[in-house]
């Protein structure tokens, strides 16, 4: 047993006010606040401040003039959400990336272990198929839509293939079929990313959880759903939220696929109702308070995400 | 084993306290910060402006970023330097962006706008002069008079709702009908003189050129949803149909009676028949063969003039009406003066300067288009005698219908090209009622300040 002598015991217990004060304001580690300093005045800069900007905007009658202007931005309180709430085209968008996001995620997290699971048993070709996975992800969407367009277009390989089973009017001017089109070529080419994702949990999974369950006579089915899913739980739920915020944000691909949300809005998404508003036609106010409603509405989903799939992660 | 919990308890309320103080330390910087931007926004703009309007010195400008442009705006910067060395231009293409109005919009409220913008459009006029982004070129001495006497009567549609000027009329591109001639031919059609003076004759040419397998399609405007894709199917017929009427006028939609319902019927039946495409054409639908038609403007004779055997006629109107009464949509670029600008002075002798009748003439021999000055074919007869390609463009270019110069301008055409998807492209609902209700909407729309 180790003793502490009692002069040290005093010594520890006396501090002088002024140290105790700076520790409490700098905490235990001054240091770490010099090191995390950068990083804090990145986030305050490009997250907090717009954010709070927006919200600010949101509950203001709000454009953007010239510095200098004189210009009256009255407080509206809830005027603006009342607008945006009011709007059948704001619900639509918010209807159209909920019908997104229930394909592409479930799509997205089935199809990425799944193939991480192939792809980390693979012991050829193993860099082609990784390098094969993730080029989609770095190529610039707008060169990528370009196939797509000629894939799924009346007279485009995939009506070929399908033929009299193809939609009529095609996919992409197709009311019930734009929005499904648009989720499944950003599950396609969002997919190299999360894979990785999965690959880096799969890696640290111990072997010998394997070879117990193979000992045990668990088969290739068994092992993958009771050894694989739930040791990369965290990757899950990771992947889950990465992918529903990014499928919140979807903007690209209905301006670019469809021709800015077409048909008649079948694909329009709130980000880009927000561009339109906020950026081409100048009304800030709106298109903040629609960024706000859907930073809630994510955020609703990302906790649904982690109490459903986060088990002891929540 | 309750010792253990009662540890990660307490580190996790230790851990997950920092970041709550950190978030509140952050939202409480945000929202210094924020009160100071909202502060800061409120200057004295009038001081900046009586200063400013004094002053001559070297000016910055922007102009397109197209070749033929870039060329008449190097030459004629060049011209002016050589005889100003204390009132210097400096020039360059309208920086990179998604449009040349979202890039100008952003400068405007970044405060570093040019002087002048040789591109803008008189769409985003309306919102360029809420934002306080443009002089009133009504304010020089000299400015209304100048105007009216360069543009004509024609100037009149570019006046703001108090009657003054803060855009400059400057070139327009008066859309026709562009034809592919050997696939008329293949059709069986006159190629020299087509059929497609009424709205009867053009369904029945479309429907030949279609059925005889000499094109695709008759016509392909893009049907996407952008607000500006009306300017190229919808409008330029309806000016045609009406003799010239606004979208807006008087601070109410007009589109919603007989003449805009004809305009909308007949292109309804285009899309109807498949003689139109409802998909969206990657590249020039015209220029690849897989439209016989096109509603372009004169730039679209440089473009097309090796590629095509093409002719032009006006665009149709359901009774037929003569070409030299035939009005059409403007595609007009006119000049801003920004508020940015320290030297206005100079700025405004610029804009005459580049307005002159001199480089008017060289505007229209380097780019093709046409500068917004009345009597133009007989300002410059040697052109045209020498170009007669451009002729028919000429005649045109004094009867155009410019969009509404009126309040929340982007938005009132967002709506109606909303409503024309829907009823006319899509096919969906009843053709009458959407277009009354996108008049109820447009209606309010202009009635916002």
């Amino acid at each position: 047993m180790t003793t502490v002598p009692a002069g040290h015991r005093a010594g520890a217990r006396y501090r002088s006010p002024v140290r105790r004060r700076r520790r409490g304001l700098l905490g235990r580690q001054p240091l770490g606040l010099l090191f995390s300093s950068p990083y804090l005045a990145f986030v305050l800069a490009v997250f907090a401040f717009p954010l709070g900007f927006a919200v600010w905007i949101s509950f203001h009658d709000y454009f953007f003039a010239a510095p200098g202007a004189e210009v009256d931005r009255p407080f509206v309180g809830l005027d603006n959400y009342r607008d945006v709430l009011g709007d059948p085209d704001v619900w639509r968008s918010f209807r159209n990336v909920a019908v997104f996001l229930l394909i592409n995620v479930p799509l997205t997290v089935a199809l990425s272990l799944l193939l991480a699971t192939a792809l980390n048993q693979a012991t050829r070709l193993r860099t082609f198929l990784r390098v094969g996975y993730y080029v989609p992800y770095v190529t610039a969407s707008v060169a990528v839509v370009g196939v797509w367009l000629f894939l799924f277009n009346s007279n485009g390989l995939v009506n070929r293939v399908l033929g009299p089973l193809a939609p009529d009017p095609s996919w992409l001017i197709n009311s019930t079929w734009a929005m499904p089109a648009i989720a499944l070529y950003v599950t396609w080419k969002q997919l190299g990313f999360y894979i990785l994702l999965y690959l880096a949990a799969l890696q640290n999974v111990p072997r010998e959880l394997y070879e117990v369950a193979a000992t045990d006579g668990a088969g290739k089915i068994r092992t993958f759903f009771s050894i694989t899913i739930p040791a990369v739980r965290p990757a899950t739920v990771l992947v889950l939220l990465l992918s529903t915020i990014i499928g919140a944000n979807l903007f690209t691909e209905p301006y670019l696929l469809t021709g800015g949300g077409g048909p008649n809005g079948a694909s329009m998404s709130p980000v880009l109702l927000m561009y339109q508003l906020g950026i081409e036609q100048n009304s800030p106010d709106v298109a903040a308070a629609i960024g706000v409603i859907l930073i809630v509405f994510v955020l609703l989903i990302g906790w649904l995400q982690r109490r459903l799939a986060g088990g002891d992660e929540t | 084993m309750q010792r253990r919990t009662t540890v990660n308890v307490h580190n996790a309320r230790e851990t997950t306290a920092r970041p709550a103080a950190a978030a509140g330390m952050a939202l409480a910087v945000a929202g210094a910060l924020v009160l100071a931007a909202c502060g800061g926004g409120d200057g004295d703009g009038d001081n900046d402006d009586a200063q400013a309007g004094e002053a001559r010195g070297d000016i910055t400008i922007w102009y397109s970023n197209n070749e033929a442009e870039i060329a008449w705006g190097e030459q004629m910067v060049e011209a002016w330097n050589a005889g100003h060395p204390d009132e210097q231009i400096e020039a360059q293409e309208i920086p990179a962006g998604d449009s040349s109005e979202e890039v100008i919009s952003a400068a405007i409220a970044a405060g570093n706008a040019p002087c002048l913008i040789f591109n803008t459009a008189p769409v985003a006029v309306p919102d360029f002069e809420k934002q306080g982004g443009l002089v009133s070129l009504s304010s020089f001495e000299d400015g209304a008079t100048y105007i009216e006497e360069r543009t004509g009567d024609v100037a009149a549609q570019y006046q703001s709702a108090d009657g003054e000027y803060v855009q400059m009329p400057w070139k327009s591109n008066p859309v026709m009908i562009f034809y592919n001639k050997e696939m008329f031919a293949e059709a069986g059609l006159d190629p020299e003189n087509p059929p497609l003076g009424t709205h009867d004759e053009f369904l029945d040419t479309a429907r030949r050129l279609v059925s005889s397998g000499a094109a695709p399609n008759a016509i392909r405007p893009a049907p996407t949803s952008e607000f500006f894709q009306s300017w190229f199917d919808f409008y330029p017929l309806y000016a045609a149909e009406t003799g010239g009427t606004q979208l807006v006028e008087d601070g109410s939609a007009t589109f919603a009676g007989d003449a805009g319902l004809a305009v909308a019927e007949f292109w309804k039946t285009l899309y109807d028949e498949e003689l139109a495409g409802r998909e969206q054409y990657q590249g020039d639908a015209f220029a690849d063969g897989e439209a016989a038609m096109a509603i372009v403007g004169p730039w679209a004779i440089s473009v097309y003039g090796e590629q095509v055997d093409w002719g032009a006629v006006p665009v149709p109107t359901s009774g037929g009406t003569p070409p030299e009464e035939t009005y059409t949509f403007s595609d007009a670029k006119n000049i801003g003066l920004y508020t940015a600008c320290e030297n206005r002075d100079t700025a405004w002798d610029v804009l005459k300067f580049a307005t002159s009748e001199e480089q008017d003439g060289k505007l229209l021999e380097i780019t093709g288009q046409m500068p917004m000055r009345q009597d133009l074919a007989e300002t410059y007869p040697d052109y045209f005698a020498e170009n007669p390609a451009y002729e028919a463009f000429g005649e045109q270019a004094s009867r155009t219908v410019e969009v509404p110069n009126v309040p929340n301008s982007v938005a009132v055409w967002q709506a109606f090209r909303d409503a024309y998807s829907r009823a006319v492209i899509s096919g969906e609902g009843e053709l009458g009622q959407t277009l009354q209700d996108a008049a109820v909407e447009i209606d309010d729309l202009v009635g916002q300040s």
